[in-house]
């Protein structure tokens, strides 16, 4: 037997390949985290907002729903933080309870759309063909639409239900998922550990399902965070037209429209406080999704 | 070289024009489809509660309810062509004639908002991306993140709240102009562009001041996806190879940064303005409803509260139509700029 | 003419500093070509960048001075020596399509240069970049001028980037592994090209590659580098006659050179006896009219043209040729990745051209014909440890489970040299060589009767190319296997191959004997093919001076 010189651990100068580290995933996330704690705070933010939206209902000092004229549009006080609306129910309640439906909506959206455009951007980005070229053109005309516009038409179409505005923003989303995974695909479908799994026997669907697709999924993380602040927006935005949740669920959107009736005379608390519960939300999103994007790939940080 | 190279490119333009045809097909054929897809019976609607089960058959036989689908569908082409969007319930309006006379005010809008939002983006990008990992460019990411990360419809109230309601420096929020000023002449409808050409800038300011709020709120939106894609792409612009040959050839580093590098990242940029068109002609409606912007997104607001169907629908395929243009002056404009289209079609 | 004493370059990374060439001292005369030798990460090509002060972010020169004609690089300022960049000493770089702008005219950048250094005025910039263009033999250089470099080929591209190199009529010329990526035959025309030009016009060049045989044929001097160190310095043939550090052995060693033998590239200490083949009479491959065409835009490609050849049981056959001679494409057919247009692969007498390739993952011939490709890394599934992926033919072509999987993914680690600490390693944690392992093992795993061998060694270093060789020498002694082995280099694939076949443009120029083909080549190209390949001294040459 040959002698075994390369076996030496990989050479650690990193010039030529900065890449190249041996340590695991997670001394990777502390660096980045330590690197960027702006990404420590997107995580921190995360979590308390996921608890909102499990616990919160439980937690809130009073009735969201429950009106009372006597401390109508009182501002904010050591009785109601966020003051109270013009049927005197607490803002405060009213914004930490609406987080449990306004991540609903775009969790159950972003889901959806998560999963049909996998399915369709795989199949295009594997086989090509016809049905690529179709898939293509569907999602153009999706694209076609300006993306908010679009789900206006769909709910006002469909009803004004919350399930339509789920439906909605699902259906404008697909388009990003569909063609990220079909580019993620597409990029490997020729690569060198594809055509290896298929010398292993490996028919096309497991090529596809075991070997590309879990390397696409690091992209798609990044996307599905970034995604999910839009689809908040989103569906915020639906409901401030007046499409999809009805008053008086609470819900940011629906706060922000009936507070900007008393801005213009000055009752600020009204609308601020569950726009920036909103605004916070998305932030979130979207800086989770630039950390994200800075752990699974260092290089490709925009 | 060049000669064979400038038919294709005379292709690949004819080729993209070509390419709307279908994706406006499509378009149609969607804005149909959700037409078709009108919760209740729209021919109900339109007799009123009050009519009887016999009107609502004759106004479901004027309107063509009663055919096929294809019927149908031909029937709403064939009206398409004639400019025929229906007629709006709440304006009693043909709609064709509303949205015609809304829309300078929404592009006047949209435009302004997107050059605001260019003119900040694409240096702040730049700016970023020849100092990585500076103080400006951690300022830039998070300015940018928190811009987008603003509900525009949030943006425009604190806006208004802080400088109409706190300050006092900006008009009140209503509409394009104050009423104490008369409209400027017709020509574009741009009030800004007609003020200016009737020499009347008493107006002009008006109209500018009550443009200002409204815009930016549109501006701060769009600013991140631009600016953050003009960072990334001078970013892989400057530490590609052809910099370190332009670099090792003595060139200065003006010339390097203009003519070789941000030439190259201009290509993404045009790309990403497509996705920006998108966000922002949606973005557009929230702005309008808030500042009571009479454009064809507030129009369709308040379509939507009377379910006055007919308007909604004509709007979304306005929508629709306004940004199957832009995107393709977009792609014109990315051929003009990489010699390589045209040749990979091949 | 040109000093470099005790640099020092490091790099600013995210696990402190770390220095990529310490001290590094060097003299260079005028008109002289300087080798420097190293392989990757050895620190050769940012001791280039370091002289122009063009190092990527984070780089820095941290001790040393470099002088060049009485001036200081590392003292004087950056719009000084912008002045010398490109007018007293330029770079050619590798990889030279992505040198140029892709969105510029060819011409236009080679005004820039003029421009910049006075050379030309608005009026005569375009005159005289078509002129630079003539002097690297550009033809038809007016019309190339409005080229973009897309539209041109790898080979052009680099002589338009030596025409800006060489625009401003530098002193000194530094090319960085200038012909990485191009065919044997148009390194040679490079290569030809820029010896040719130094020389005409006196000027000193430094010559910075990763083969050796390259450097000794185009160099007064060489120096071997390694972790940022020169160990080694002399004339071509000293080196290869008496390399006094143990390194530059190991690298002289592990250069094949034309009268090697695939043992010669290991070291003395651990050279092993030559292997012996059993090579049979019976066909295990038979190979009739083999066609492969391709739909293009512009028509069909024919890619591979009615070939026909035969491998019998234990023989090695090398398929040679350049990029775009379908070597590649046939590989990819025997491996039954892709179906063929037209032809049979008769496989034990069986034919197995008429099985889709869509099916033939679970067809039981599967086993038979394996695989090792060229790019290791890529090769990977970077989610998978070494295990999984060796694993992954056993699970599902021999439905091994549990303790024998283990067991026999252990003992194929063993048969490839890898040390079973490493199998639960992902790729990203694996040197190129062990990679290269876990390919190999991966491939034999099923003891294929025909291992197809894909450039297995393109992107590896020569030490680590020498001991794969000799591990794939091995493997074929032990498991008595058939190999087909793909390359672009004759001298490696007579190392380790019987008989040899010559691909171009699809078709088959020549085959036979390995020994028969390189000593007394029949056809045109062959010859050519042979005449461009880097030749360092023979090995008997060398021992005999010595």
């Amino acid at each position: 037997m040959t002698a075994i010189s390369d076996n030496a651990a990989p050479t650690d100068t990193g010039i030529d390949n900065p890449s190249s580290h041996r340590d695991g995933p997670f001394s990777h996330i502390a660096y980045v985290l330590r690197e960027n704690p702006v990404t420590l705070l997107a995580f921190l933010l995360f979590l308390f907002i996921v608890g909102c939206a499990l616990f919160g209902p439980y937690l809130v000092p009073y009735d969201p729903l429950k009106t009372s004229a006597a401390h109508a549009l009182q501002p904010p006080s050591a009785d109601h933080w966020f003051g109270t609306d013009s049927v005197g129910r607490d803002v405060f309640s009213r914004v930490v309870v609406a987080t449990r439906l306004d991540l609903s909506i775009s969790i159950a959206a972003v889901g959806l759309s998560f999963v049909i455009g996998s399915i369709l951007g795989g199949i295009a980005g594997y086989w090509g063909g016809w049905i690529d070229s179709v898939l293509n053109r569907l999602l153009d005309t999706i694209m076609a639409f300006p993306l908010f516009v679009l789900a206006m038409g769909i709910v006002a179409a469909m009803g004004n239900t919350i399930e339509n505005i789920i439906y909605a923003t699902a259906i404008i989303n697909i388009p990003f998922y569909a063609r990220l995974v079909r580019a993620e695909v597409n990029i490997r479908r020729d690569a060198g550990f594809v055509r290896a799994a298929k010398l292993a026997g490996n028919t096309d669907l497991r090529v596809l399902i075991m070997h590309i697709f879990p390397n696409t999924l690091p992209p798609m993380m990044v996307q599905i965070s970034l995604n999910m602040g839009w689809a908040i927006l989103n569906a915020a935005g639906l409901s401030f037209i007046g499409l999809g949740v009805r008053p008086p669920t609470p819900e940011w959107g629906i706060m922000v429209a009936e507070g900007a009736n008393f801005i213009v005379s000055g009752e600020w608390w009204l609308a601020v406080f569950p726009g920036l519960w909103l605004m916070i939300a998305v932030f979130t999103f979207n800086l989770l999704g630039d950390g994200l994007r800075d752990i699974f790939d260092p290089r490709k940080r925009t | 070289m060049k000669k064979t190279t400038t038919p294709n490119r005379v292709r690949a333009v004819t080729g993209r024009i070509a390419q709307t045809i279908p994706v406006l097909f499509g378009v149609v054929v969607i804005s149909f489809l959700l037409t078709r897809a009108l919760p209740g019976d729209p021919a109900a609607y339109f007799a009123g509660a009050a009519a009887s089960e016999e009107s609502i058959q004759q106004i479901r036989v004027a309107l063509g309810l009663d055919k096929s689908l294809p019927q149908q569908f031909l029937i709403y082409l064939q009206d398409l062509f004639q400019g025929d969007l229906g007629q709006s319930i709440s304006t009693g309006q043909p709609v064709a004639t509303d949205l015609a006379n809304r829309l300078p005010a929404s592009l006047e809008l949209t435009l302004s908002a997107l050059l605001i939002s260019c003119g900040i983006a694409i240096p702040l990008g730049v700016l970023a991306a020849t100092r990585p990992g500076s103080a400006v460019d951690h300022i830039c990411r998070v300015l940018v993140t928190a811009g987008v990360s603003l509900p525009t419809f949030f943006t425009g109230i604190l806006l208004i709240y802080i400088f109409y309601y706190l300050l006092g420096v900006a008009p009140s929020p209503l509409g394009r102009l104050d009423f104490i000023y008369i409209e400027p002449d017709h020509v574009t409808g741009f009030y800004l562009v007609d003020a200016a050409i009737a020499g009347d800038w008493e107006t002009w300011v008006a109209a500018l001041k009550q443009l200002v709020l409204p815009s930016i709120t549109l501006a701060l939106f769009t600013l991140a996806p631009i600016a953050r894609m003009t960072r990334a792409a001078m970013l892989s612009a400057l530490s590609s190879d052809y910099i370190r040959t332009a670099r090792a050839s003595g060139l200065s580093d003006k010339k390097i940064l203009y003519t070789h590098a941000f030439r190259n990242a201009l290509l993404p940029i045009v790309t990403t303005l497509g996705m920006v068109f998108s966000f922002t002609l949606g973005a557009n409606v929230l702005v309008e409803k808030v500042f009571a912007w009479p454009g064809i997104g507030s129009y369709a607001v308040e379509a939507l509260v009377v379910s006055d169907y007919a308007a909604v629908q004509g709007f979304v395929l306005a929508m629709a139509v306004l940004f199957v243009i832009l995107n393709l002056v977009i792609d014109l404009m990315y051929t003009a700029i990489d010699p390589r289209i045209g040749f990979d079609s091949q | 003419m040109l000093t470099i004493n005790n640099l020092a370059v490091s790099f600013q990374t995210r696990r402190g500093e770390i220095t990529a060439v310490k001290n590094l001292s060097l003299t260079l005369d005028k008109g002289e070509v300087l080798g420097i030798v190293g392989e990757s990460g050895s620190g050769k090509s940012v001791t280039s960048y370091a002289i122009l002060r063009v190092l990527d972010k984070g780089g820095k020169i941290s001790a040393g001075d470099i002088h060049y004609s009485g001036i200081d690089l590392c003292e004087i300022s950056e719009r000084e020596i912008r002045d010398i960049r490109g007018r007293e000493i330029s770079m050619i770089f590798q990889n030279p399509r992505a040198a140029l702008n892709p969105i510029r005219q060819v011409g236009k950048q080679l005004e820039d240069v003029l421009r910049r250094h006075a050379q030309a005025s608005a009026q005569d910039a375009k005159e005289k970049a078509i002129e630079a263009l003539k002097s690297v033999k550009i033809r038809d250089a007016e019309s190339r001028y409005h080229a973009y470099p897309f539209e041109l080929s790898g080979g052009m591209c680099q002589r338009v980037v030596i025409a800006m190199a060489l625009a401003c009529n530098p002193q000194l010329l530094i090319a960085d592994e200038p012909t990485t990526g191009l065919d044997i035959t148009t390194q040679k025309t490079v290569m030809d090209l820029i010896r040719d030009l130094i020389r005409a016009r006196n000027m000193s060049s430094i010559l910075i590659t990763h083969d050796l045989g390259l450097a000794s044929q185009y160099c007064d001097r060489i120096m071997v580098m390694k972790d940022g160190e020169i160990v080694e310095e002399g004339i071509p043939s000293k080196l290869f006659t008496k390399p006094s550090h143990p390194y530059t052995r190991k690298l002289v060693n592990a250069t094949p050179r034309p009268d090697d033998s695939v043992r010669c590239l290991l070291a003395d200490e651990i050279k092993s006896p030559e292997p012996q083949y059993a090579v049979t009479e019976e066909v295990l491959l038979d190979v009739k009219n083999l066609s492969k065409t391709f739909k293009g835009k512009n028509g069909d490609v024919h890619a591979v043209k009615d070939i026909s050849f035969q491998i019998l049981k234990g023989q090695s056959l090398g398929l040679v040729g350049e990029s775009g001679s379908g070597k590649s494409t046939t590989a990819e057919m025997l491996v039954r990745l892709i179906d063929p247009s037209s032809g049979e692969i008769q496989f034990e007498g069986e034919n197995l051209s008429t099985i889709p390739s869509k099916v033939f993952a679970t067809h039981l011939r599967r086993r038979d014909i394996q695989m090792v490709f060229q790019d290791a890394t890529d090769s990977l599934n970077p989610r998978h440890t070494a295990q999984d992926t060796i694993s992954e033919p056993l699970r599902r072509l021999a439905k091994m489970r549990g303790k024998t999987l283990i067991i026999r993914v252990k003992e194929l680690a063993r048969l490839v040299g890898l040390p079973e600490h490493l199998l639960h390693r992902f790729p990203h944690q694996l040197s190129g060589g062990q990679k290269a392992r876990v390919g190999i093992a991966r491939a034999i795993a099923l003891n294929p009767k025909l291992l197809i061998l894909d450039e297995p060694t393109a992107a590896l270093d020569v030490s680590i190319q020498a001991i794969v060789l000799n591990l794939l020498a091995d493997l074929r002694e032990k498991l008595g296997m058939s190999y087909l082995f793909v390359s672009h280099d004759l001298h490696v694939v007579k190392l380790l191959c019987d008989k040899v076949i010559v691909m171009r443009n699809g078709g088959i120029v020549e085959a036979g004997d390995c020994e028969d083909i390189m000593s007394a080549p029949r056809h045109e190209y062959t010859k050519e093919l042979l005449a461009a390949a880097p030749a360092p001294p023979k090995r008997k040459d060398v021992t005999e001076l010595a």
